[in-house]
């Protein structure tokens, strides 16, 4: 069954189409990823399914529930971890769960035995009393991952879970996260981190400029998108080795400053063509998430 | 919206103030009482009875209502407007099933119960002074919690489109400031030109003194219904347009 349903959404702010006749259907008990640079129109959506932004047209279902018509009570079964630290400041880590559980109308001593419980998954066994203001980046993030499941839900929507995190931090929350899924959650996440779509999503949808370009378990994207062998090339001489014979190897040729990307199907040719060049540098590896991301999405900076 | 998670809004924000409520309400008591005693007594010792009672007993009603304002302005501008923009504590009760309307109910009725607790201390004050008597006293609280709902109301106006603190520094000069000289509180307002007067009574504090020093003095209550009206009015349109511009300002 599927637990969100999306079709032909739309929503434009001033001129700008952030999302754009977007359709998706995600099934339960998966972890799906949207992928997308900066400004793609991903916290947008996700904002769009919790029914926490009106829409300009199309059509969302969440659980069974049409949002944003049925109103807040669609987010009774969902946890979100945001992008930004929202945590109460006011209060200590677990007045923080009991004020939230509140919110959900859950009765403080509820919440309060399920206390230890919670902080237990988010690693942070004995923290009860610190205040918000002591506790480190991953610390809150995880925390903020703990009050997501005050409400044991079903779903859980999580905007860029380890930006600005350490990469202990990073494989904690993906730990997690994966613990959830197989207790049966369904996790809808955004993120522009590779491994972290590649590692953790069963599915993943590329999305640029407010589109859907590209959706399918990760390992598919990288068979069915991109040629399987990259060579880096840098080094001295360059601008005459792309000029003079880079083109004849039939590789798929990109430059991004000082370093030439060749796509193919093996690397023979791109290094046979090396050998009249000693200036030159290369390394030889599998193609991966990020080359295709890079293909479908472009190389130029976005903001 | 008033409901279950209104109040849950409503009991975190009293959590919070439980937690320094000795210092905010001696800070709610001081500072009217330094008012109090220096210009009740500092200017009361040159004027003689001013509407019939010694200035300080004239002064005290208005300073009830200057404090009760200030309480709810401060809570409704300041404090809702750090949990709305600098802790984003809004956004995240609204991934609650918490609605935003729900949010504005629980904040407005907040705002104004912490004005009625600053407004019922310096009361407890008056009649421990023997300015006011229990009975009187009691009979103001009702006013004291209607003003505190329209200062409130007005507040969480301005909070929902603030871009930052520094803005609120426009309602205080413009609004709160200059209608804290012409509404009575520290001399009647029949002092003032004709004209004055006129606008005088189309403010909201000028109706709250109306209300609030003849239940204070022990005095009748003259034209009651339309001081209720002019409070009420205020307060519920403050109330029904933040809700309009916070909605334009989180939800579009």
């Amino acid at each position: 069954m599927a637990v969100l349903k999306v079709e032909h959404l739309c929503k434009q702010y001033a001129s700008e189409l952030v999302v754009n006749q977007l359709s998706l259907t995600i099934p339960a008990g998966i972890c799906f990823g949207l992928l997308g640079p900066n400004g793609a129109g991903k916290t947008t959506t996700l904002k769009l399914c919790l029914g926490l932004i009106t829409p300009d047209s199309g059509s969302i279902e969440l659980m069974g529930m049409p949002v944003p018509d049925a109103g807040p009570k669609v987010r009774l079964r969902v946890g979100v971890v945001p992008q930004f630290d929202n945590l109460d400041p006011d209060f200590s880590v677990a007045e923080n769960l009991i004020i939230f559980g509140r919110y959900f109308g859950i009765k403080p001593d509820v919440v309060r035995a399920n206390v230890p419980e919670l902080l237990a998954f988010a690693g942070l066994e004995g923290k009860e009393k610190s205040r918000i203001r002591e506790l480190s980046g991953g610390m809150r993030r995880r925390l903020t991952l703990a009050r997501a499941l005050v409400n044991d839900p079903d779903v859980i929507f999580l905007d860029e879970p380890t930006t600005g995190l350490d990469p202990q931090a990073r494989h904690l929350i993906w730990e997690r996260l994966r613990q959830l899924v197989a207790k049966g959650k369904t996790l809808i996440l955004t993120t522009h981190f590779m491994d972290e779509a590649e590692r953790l999503c069963n599915c993943l949808a590329i999305m640029d400029h407010g589109k859907i370009i590209a959706e399918d378990s990760p390992k598919r994207l990288i068979e069915n998108l991109i040629e399987p062998v990259v060579v880096e090339v840098f080094g001295d001489g360059l601008d005459d080795w792309l000029a003079t014979v880079a083109t004849g190897t039939g590789c798929r040729i990109e430059r991004a400053g000082e370093t030439i990307f060749c796509y193919g199907q093996d690397a023979t040719a791109v290094l046979q063509s090396m050998v009249t060049f000693p200036g030159l540098k290369s390394v030889v590896r599998q193609a991966n998430l990020e080359d295709v991301f890079i293909k479908i999405t472009g190389r130029e900076l976005r903001d | 919206m008033f409901n279950q998670r209104a109040l849950a809004v409503w009991l975190r924000n009293f959590w919070v103030w439980r937690k320094l409520a000795v210092p905010s309400v001696l800070g709610n008591i001081v500072e009217p009482m330094l008012y109090l005693l220096g210009l009740g007594y500092g200017l009361g010792s040159l004027l003689p009875n001013v509407a019939g009672f010694p200035y300080i007993h004239f002064l005290a009603a208005g300073i009830v209502c200057q404090s009760t304002m200030n309480s709810a302005t401060f809570e409704a501008l300041y404090s809702a407007f750090s949990r709305l923009h600098v802790q984003r504590t809004w956004e995240a009760i609204m991934h609650a099933p918490v609605s935003l309307d729900e949010i504005l109910m629980g904040e407005w009725l907040w705002a104004a119960s912490k004005s009625l607790l600053s407004g019922c201390a310096i009361l407890l004050v008056l009649v421990v002074w023997g300015i006011t008597s229990p009975l009187h006293a009691l009979a103001v609280v009702p006013a004291i919690l209607l003003t505190g709902l329209c200062f409130a109301g007005m507040g969480l106006v301005i909070t929902s489109v603030s871009p930052n603190y520094d803005f609120f520094m426009y309602y205080f000069t413009l609004v709160i400031g200059p209608m804290l000289f012409v509404s009575g509180v520290f001399y009647p307002v029949t002092q003032l030109p004709v004209w004055l007067q006129w606008f005088s009574q189309l403010l909201p504090l000028t109706h709250a003194i109306s209300l609030i020093r003849p239940l204070v003095l022990g005095e009748s209550l003259t034209l009651a219904w339309l001081h209720i009206l002019v409070l009420l009015l205020y307060g519920g349109i403050g109330f029904q347009l933040s809700r309009k511009l916070a909605r334009k300002r989180l939800l579009s």
